[in-house]
């Protein structure tokens, strides 16, 4: 195996959420602008000193990363578009890493931004993906929700998870996310209130689905030296493991990407599995977060039960874990969802995260998924951040 | 019991279920259409894939579909509770599993009520709502036809009001009385030239529920008039009209023949479809009882044309063609257009044919069978599937064998 | 005054009345019915094309087709083979004199209500000679079976042996054709013949004789009943057609106010 080489001198810095509605008339483009925006402002500079522009979105078209760059006034050395759901942040953090530290650009803006109307999920529903309009709307149409309770039916046969466990994981983000004013969800969940939620494909109830909205999540990736002659607080990038369509052969999917690599990811790290202040997983579904406990390491998947039940999740407990409320209770701004976490362990790390922040935070573990074009989420990836 | 439905309520419009799939899906529906199970399977390393990928996964070799058992078993279940489209949110909750098939890949599939994670699953490929091709899983050994989902797939007779066009046909008392057998409340039977004497008349009334009425293919008026006052009636429309007039073009009759058998067959479709199928195509989603299917039933001269049915040939070719457009527009409904094609009948005009031919009772039976399985295209009789069976190999071994006299 | 303003008048004061002897041409009237592996006659067709609609915005019409032998119609010499070689036997070629001519009316209606397969022999028009005068030369004999009041199957008459209708023996047609000369025979039934008329010798004495003898044939009359037994003046012109050997027409009957 060729030897891995770390992520050395590349930082992220400048933390921006730009506020998520549930409808917006305006056009992904003008997301991706107000994010750039927040960017420049947090950074002190003009946009047009950004030379990379990486760009995660499902509704830009007919446009993509290249016809922003006449949009916004910018000639970037660096372009990435990634309509790669809620890998798109890890994929994209990657590529904008190698890039500055190669010196193929210094400072690359990462965003994340989608527009919702009342049609836009049917819509993306109907043209996911050619195995998704053969074999999967066409049965039901009842999109992620059917596809993944079909995935946790067997997930949950195989770990022995119930209801009840994963509930915690969603109570928990409801009581972070009551601490950030920008959260779409402001009602506190109960565990009565979870269980006898309405169902929207068994085992999948209401309290088990994030809330499609519009909105975006950016920051900036540069070499620490650059942060440091701009004066910008920064965190550095540890580790970071990447993959796709991971276990083809398996039936169904018991486990995610992150279990072939999570080795490589905590050798790059250099600590122990787990041995993190908070933890940002992709939650999509919160039983998909409770695997990827599983698969980075932190328990074994027949542990699950116990590890979910024992832990306090909220940003006080022993384990904080997506501590702006995650996309269940912030809302999943479309491709969005993935920077969420990158975004918010960056503000936490650099302390900056007001009345919800960790005390003490000095290391994240970051985790994306996505893209679920059959019967399984074909993306996976996990990133280490460490405060500087 | 058939409950009468309300006159002034609003008549459901039809939905489709989601059309939209890749090309090459269509090899997908070419096999539902017919009621093969077949999925596709690489042609290089014989491993079989779902869904219908552009080249195999395993050794990116030429896809191709192959006939496989149709066994699996299923891994997990849920109910589509609120579905982001308008015909399944109709008819939520919807039930889907997920299936791990006999030969190898996984898929979702359409699921009967009585399947549970672990049971052992007999597998079908079925047109849905939309024409298109999708799988359909049960209990190994179970009955398909107690699941609403199945039942919103196929043209069973059960309970619903059915028109045969031409009671003349040698195989409309069959067909009337295994349609009444299977469920259906009301057979409407057309008799053209009903000044005529009809041989099977006393047989055919004393079917229950079916009346006679005069109906002429040939007349605009005719056919006009009674879809005037039952075409809102009609839930499965059986066309049987025919001519059969064997001669080749040169026969002393052959001209007048060929232009009668036209009229009746090919513009007696035409007729039909301007008169029947609008409202047919209306009441596509009208209840559970609504129109479902309209079934043509041609000899399968249509497609092989021998010399000897010369203008015969013709008609029934015209007819075909004319039957694309029909299904076209009957398919916005939601209604399902079967062909039948068929060998030659026991009718007196083929006695001088070759055995074996088609009996009433067995042309009967297979309009009843593709009409329960929701098929798209039916073959009746061993003459006619191995005549389609050496044209689809070689049209031009068919024409030569024709003009030797073998065939 | 002259004959034809003598006419005109007569008319309007109703001292000549116009009988309609025609049956409105609709598509489901019965037909001929011949063994089928013969060429078929083609049943009446009114295919409309437009009727102040999209297909034609301020007129109505229609296409018709028609085989030359249906509903009320006449018979031309050429359409028998025993009339071939007759000169002038075709529609659009016979004497437009013939056109006029006038009718006798035969009432078998009793005997016809009593036995469908009723046949008009010499002797019974012997015994109508008896009451009514000799039949003259070149007049039209109208069989009156009141079978215009049958519809549909009753009308047509088909049973497993055939059709069982009324009309001529080859005696009687013989001798009308050629011991009084008629003009031509008109039944209110499908034919000139009697429907089991291809048993007789010769098969369908009626056809057989009349366009032998360059005489006509009508068919499918109506309202005979209100007609005289004599003095009646038929109007049959069939449609000149080139070549034809018959076709639908309006057939009408001029009758003295008293009459009918």
């Amino acid at each position: 195996m060729t030897q891995l080489r770390g992520y050395d001198g590349v930082v992220l810095a400048v933390p921006v959420t730009v506020p998520y509605v549930r409808h917006s008339t305006r056009p992904a483009q003008w997301w991706v602008g107000r994010a750039l925006a927040g960017l420049a402002k947090g950074a002190g500079l003009s946009h047009r000193d950004f030379d990379g522009l990486s760009v995660a979105s499902f509704s830009l078209a007919p446009d993509t990363t290249i016809g922003l760059t006449q949009h916004f006034g910018m000639s970037p050395r660096f372009l990435d578009f990634l309509p790669l759901g809620g890998v798109a942040g890890v994929v994209g953090l990657r590529r904008a890493a190698r890039a500055v530290q190669a010196g193929d650009a210094d400072v690359v803006a990462c965003i994340a931004a989608d527009t919702n109307t009342p049609q836009s999920f049917r819509q993306s529903l109907e043209q996911f993906s050619r195995f998704s309009q053969d074999a999967v709307y066409p049965y039901g149409s009842g999109g992620p929700n059917v596809s993944f309770a079909l995935i946790a039916q067997a997930f949950m046969a195989a770990t022995g998870l119930t209801r009840s466990d994963i509930a915690h994981l969603a109570i928990a983000q409801r009581a972070n996310a009551l601490r950030n004013p920008d959260a779409l969800m402001k009602k506190p969940l109960s565990m009565a209130d979870y269980m006898n939620a309405r169902a929207i494909a068994p085992p999948i109830h209401l309290f088990d689905c994030v809330m499609p909205c519009a909105g975006a999540e950016a920051f900036l990736v540069m070499r620490e030296a650059t942060a440091k002659a701009q004066g910008l607080p920064f965190v550095r990038l540890t580790a970071a493991i990447e993959r796709h369509n991971a276990y083809p052969s398996d039936p169904v999917m018991l486990r995610g990407g992150w279990a072939r690599d999570v080795g490589t990811l905590w050798a790059m790290a250099g600590v122990a599995p787990g041995a993190v202040d908070l933890v940002q997983t992709y939650d999509d579904y919160p039983f998909i977060s409770a695997m990827q406990f599983a698969d980075l390491g932190l328990c074994t998947p027949a542990g699950l039960p116990e590890f979910l039940r024992s832990h306090d999740f909220t940003v006080t407990g022993d384990l904080p874990h997506n501590t702006s409320g995650g996309q269940l209770s912030v809302g999943q701004a479309g491709c969005a969802g993935g920077h969420l976490g990158l975004v918010e362990a960056l503000r936490q790390l650099i302390g900056t995260a007001g009345d919800r922040q960790v005390t003490g935070a000095r290391r994240a573990l970051v985790s994306g998924f996505g893209m679920i074009a059959y019967d399984r989420g074909l993306g996976s990836g996990a990133v280490v951040l460490e405060a500087a | 019991m058939r409950k009468t439905k309300n006159p002034l309520s609003r008549t459901r419009q039809p939905l489709l279920p989601p059309a939209a799939r890749s090309t090459d899906a269509h090899l997908l529906t070419a096999a539902a259409a017919k009621g093969r199970f077949a999925l596709p399977c690489c042609t290089g390393c014989g491993r079989f894939a779902w869904p219908i990928p552009a080249v195999c996964p395993d050794c990116l070799s030429e896809m191709e579909l192959r006939d496989v058992a149709a066994d699996g078993h299923l891994i997990a279940a849920t109910t589509a509770e609120v579905p982001a489209d308008r015909y399944f949110r109709e008819r939520a909750p919807w039930r889907v599993g997920f299936v791990q098939l006999g030969c190898g890949p996984q898929a979702l599939v359409h699921l009967h009520p009585a399947a549970q994670p672990g049971d052992a699953l007999r597998l079908t490929l079925m047109l849905d709502r939309a024409g298109q091709a999708v799988l359909h899983a049960g209990p190994q050994g179970g009955d398909m036809t107690t699941d609403p989902q199945w039942q919103h797939m196929t043209a069973d007779p059960r309970g619903r009001q059915v028109l045969i066009t031409d009671a003349r046909h040698i195989a409309a008392l069959s067909l009337a009385e295994a349609l009444v057998k299977a469920g259906a409340v009301a057979i409407y039977a057309g008799v053209p030239e009903i000044w005529k004497p009809l041989p099977q008349r006393a047989a055919l009334v004393s079917v229950p529920g079916l009346s006679l009425h005069p109906l002429d293919l040939t007349s605009d008026r005719s056919v006009a008039d009674l879809a005037r006052d039952i075409g809102g009636k009609v839930e499965i429309l059986i066309n049987t009209a025919d001519l059969p007039r064997p001669g080749g073009l040169n026969g002393p009759a052959a001209q007048t023949d060929a232009r009668a058998a036209m009229e009746t067959v090919a513009f007696g479709l035409m007729r039909l479809a301007r008169s029947f199928g609008p409202p047919m195509a209306a009441r596509g989603a009208d209840g559970p009882l609504g129109a479902v299917a309209w079934v043509n039933v041609l000899s399968v001269f249509a497609r092989v044309h021998a010399p000897g049915l010369a203008g015969y040939a013709a008609a029934h070719a015209a007819a075909l063609a004319l039957s694309h457009a029909l299904r076209a527009e009957l398919a916005q409904g939601g209604v399902r257009l079967m062909t039948v094609l068929t060998g030659p009948t026991e009718d007196d005009w083929f006695q001088t044919f070759d055995l074996p031919k088609v009996t009433g009772k067995a042309l009967g039976d297979a309009v009843l069978g593709g009409l329960q399985r929701g098929l798209e295209e039916v073959t009746v009789g061993d003459m006619a599937r191995d005549l389609l069976q050496r044209l689809s190999e070689n049209p031009k071994a068919v024409e030569r064998a024709f003009a030797a006299g073998l065939m | 005054m002259t004959v034809l303003n003598a006419l005109i008048t007569a008319l309007a004061s109703k001292q000549v009345q116009i009988v309609d002897l025609t049956q409105t041409l609709t598509e489901d009237f019965p037909t001929i019915v011949l063994p089928p592996e013969f060429g078929q006659s083609a049943a009446v067709r009114i295919e409309r094309i437009s009727r102040y609609d999209a297909a034609g915005p301020a007129w109505y019409w229609n296409n018709l087709s028609f085989g030359e032998h249906t509903g009320t119609h006449f018979d031309a010499p050429a359409h028998w083979f025993t009339g071939r070689d007759i000169a002038r036997g075709t529609t659009d070629t016979l004497p437009a004199e013939h056109m006029i001519a006038p009718a006798c009316v035969v009432d078998c209606a009793v005997d016809c209500a009593a036995d469908p397969d009723f046949l008009l022999t010499r002797r019974h028009l012997e015994a109508w000679e008896a009451r009514h005068g000799r039949i003259p030369q070149g007049t039209w004999v109208l069989m009156r079976s009141d079978w215009s009041q049958r519809k549909g199957a009753a009308f047509a008459g088909l049973q497993e042996d055939g059709a069982h209708t009324p009309g001529p023996d080859a005696g009687a047609m013989r001798w009308l054709v050629e011991e009084r000369g008629i003009l031509g025979f008109g039944t209110e039934t499908i034919g000139t013949d009697a429907g089991q008329g291809g048993e007789f010798t010769p098969p369908y004495p009626a056809h057989h004789y009349l366009h032998g003898a360059g005489r006509y044939g009508l068919q499918c009359l109506t309202n005979l009943h209100l007609l005289p037994a004599t003095g009646a003046v038929l109007l049959a012109a069939p449609l000149k057609v080139l070549d034809g050997s018959g076709s639908p027409l309006r057939v009408l009957a001029l009758v003295s106010g008293g009459d009918a």
